[in-house]
């Protein structure tokens, strides 16, 4: 046995044991729970349940060893403990009748090992978690506590809230999850689509949030988008063949591929054109270029994922920026327009526009886009004022598009983005405030 | 399950309407309370009158307050109510998006605690 070991515990064979229950907590909680949901019929009772196999786990399996299959183990033992929990409560409120018919009604346990029936328990539960009843943050929050495994005080971390917080706003979501009897099924097939618009909603967001967080110093939170990837993942394994799934992990592998060349050891900001593209992870981006291919040949119209992640491959074939095939993007984006309208996608075109167009023209619709007031308060947008009028060389004009850029940027390291292009035009005479 | 669907609509723009769309919208609450009983999900429902005729009642130190006028004075006012036995909020949801007055205003829906 090697004694120079870098991991600590290696040569210690229980303490390997506990880092596979660790392991297998992270794949397997959201699935265990899922079933333990629909076998005992609560949400709370399945958590309790959950928390009590697992701690069954990491008591049995160093001596036992691990299951060859441990999710229909943990089921199992999850749902006794749960109908243990159920029978303490219930003596407790001495209803011995209730107890009866609940554990009469509970389904047999037969078919733990169906792996179908596995996968549809986590698609019920994802979409409970995403439920529109819920409020997005709370559909977030309860989507990556229990379809990801996060710890609460981890979603708290998320949220920048604290951990009691977090805690309290878990225990409202399932109280109306309870009270309100929101379903613990996938939606009729009238509703389906509409609901899985929203539960990629939703996935999208927690990608965004991991992406850059609106206040704070840290520029790339990388384990939510990490989430966000794994969740559509799972639900390209799911639901086979939906392009909208496809094209959207395809656009979060694109981005998510980006990643190590977004900031500099610093934390500093990089942007797109000045990136150091050999830090690109090829594989990501490989694999989003190939899910994109298939989403784009599935028939119907293409879905706006598709078509933003049509857009980031682009960017991710071109060898140097220099090299963009910037006429293409602004086609896309005029795709995108008509598809999904957003004063977000209108600035994003504009500034596509100018690359192709000239600055001038660029700016003449950022200038109509900020006249209709309904990016006021994004930072973008003065941003992107700015950066051409530089480029026009009208300094002062570019200048105080930047202050306003500074002015509503809360990110640390946007603002330091924004305090170096200001420091370019120190020969100006300052403006009279 | 049951869940109290109460209609919010603003009186002043309702009672504005011309007289074809109010009549069109009173069919269109007899067409869903005859689907609503028809289907059994139907308990109980009656439109409320105006917040012009309501009375607010609080007793403090054992004395009856009585003041003119509604709770809170809002945008949009209570006008009337549903209450109805749905499976799962997802049905509820459905059968509130059928009353007329969802299109004017809002349902909020609440489910019922049912003491025995």
């Amino acid at each position: 046995m090697r004694r120079d070991s870098g991991i600590a515990g290696l040569e210690n064979p229980e303490a390997m044991v506990l880092i596979d229950v660790e392991a297998i907590f992270r794949t397997e909680a959201g699935r265990v729970l899922a079933t333990l949901i629909r076998l005992v019929g609560d949400f709370e009772l399945a958590e309790e349940g959950l928390q009590e196999a697992f701690a069954a786990a990491v008591a049995q399996w160093p001596s036992a060893g691990v299951p060859a299959n441990p999710r229909p183990w943990l089921v199992r033992v999850g749902r006794n403990k749960a109908v243990d929990l159920l029978r303490r409560h219930m003596l407790l409120r001495s209803k011995q009748h209730d107890l009866e018919a609940s554990l009469g009604t509970a389904p047999p346990a037969a078919a733990d090992d169906d792996e179908h029936m596995f996968q549809d328990d986590v698609l019920r539960l994802i979409f409970t978690c995403c439920h529109p009843a819920l409020s997005l943050e709370t559909q977030i929050a309860l989507t990556l506590r229990a379809v990801c495994g996060l710890s609460t005080e981890a979603v708290a971390r998320a949220f920048l809230v604290s951990e009691e917080t977090m805690a309290q706003r878990l225990v409202r979501a399932k109280k109306k999850i309870r009270e309100a009897k929101i379903p613990y099924e996938t939606p009729a097939p009238a509703k389906f689509e509409e609901r899985i618009d929203g539960v990629l909603a939703t996935v999208y967001l927690v990608f965004t949030e991991g992406y850059a967080v609106a206040s704070g110093a840290d520029p790339v939170r990388e384990e939510l988008s990490r989430e966000a990837i794994r969740l559509a993942r799972l639900l390209d394994t799911l639901l086979p063949k939906r392009a909208a799934i496809k094209g959207l992990l395809a656009l979060m592998l694109l981005h998510h591929g980006r990643r190590d060349a977004r900031a500099r050891d610093s934390g500093d900001l990089v942007l797109l054109q000045d990136q150091d593209r050999s830090l690109w992870n090829r594989l990501l981006i490989d694999e989003g270029l190939a899910l994109l291919e298939e989403a784009l040949r599935m028939p119907g119209r293409p879905s706006p994922y598709a078509v933003q992640a049509a857009i980031a491959a682009l960017h991710a074939r071109a060898g140097h920026a220099d090299a963009t095939d910037w006429p293409q993007i602004v086609g896309l984006y005029e795709v995108l327009l008509r598809l999904q309208p957003s004063p977000v996608v209108e600035l994003n075109h504009a500034v596509a526009v100018a690359m192709v167009d000239g600055p001038a023209r660029g700016l003449s619709l950022l200038d109509a886009l900020t006249a209709r007031g309904s990016l006021d308060g994004y930072h973008l947008l003065p941003s992107a004022r700015a950066d051409l009028l530089r480029r026009l060389g009208r300094r002062a004009d570019a200048r105080d598009a930047y202050t306003l850029a500074l002015r509503h940027s809360r990110m640390e390291a946007e603002r330091r983005f924004y305090v170096t292009r200001l420091a370019e035009f120190a020969d100006l005479p300052s403006v009279a405030e | 399950m049951q869940y109290l669907l109460l209609i919010y609509t603003n009186e002043t723009e309702t009672a504005a309407q011309d007289p074809a769309a109010l009549g069109a919208m009173m069919e269109g609450y007899g067409v869903f309370t005859k689907s609503v009983v028809e289907s059994g999900h139907f308990k109980a429902g009656d439109a409320l009158q105006s917040v012009s005729t309501a009375t607010t009642v609080k007793v403090r130190s054992g004395k009856v307050l009585t003041t003119d006028g509604p709770f809170a004075e809002t945008r949009e006012q209570l006008g009337g109510y549903y209450l109805i036995e749905a499976k799962d909020l997802d049905e509820a949801i459905e059968i509130a998006a059928r009353i007329p007055g969802a299109k004017l205003g809002s349902i909020e829906i609440r489910p019922v605690m049912v003491y025995r």
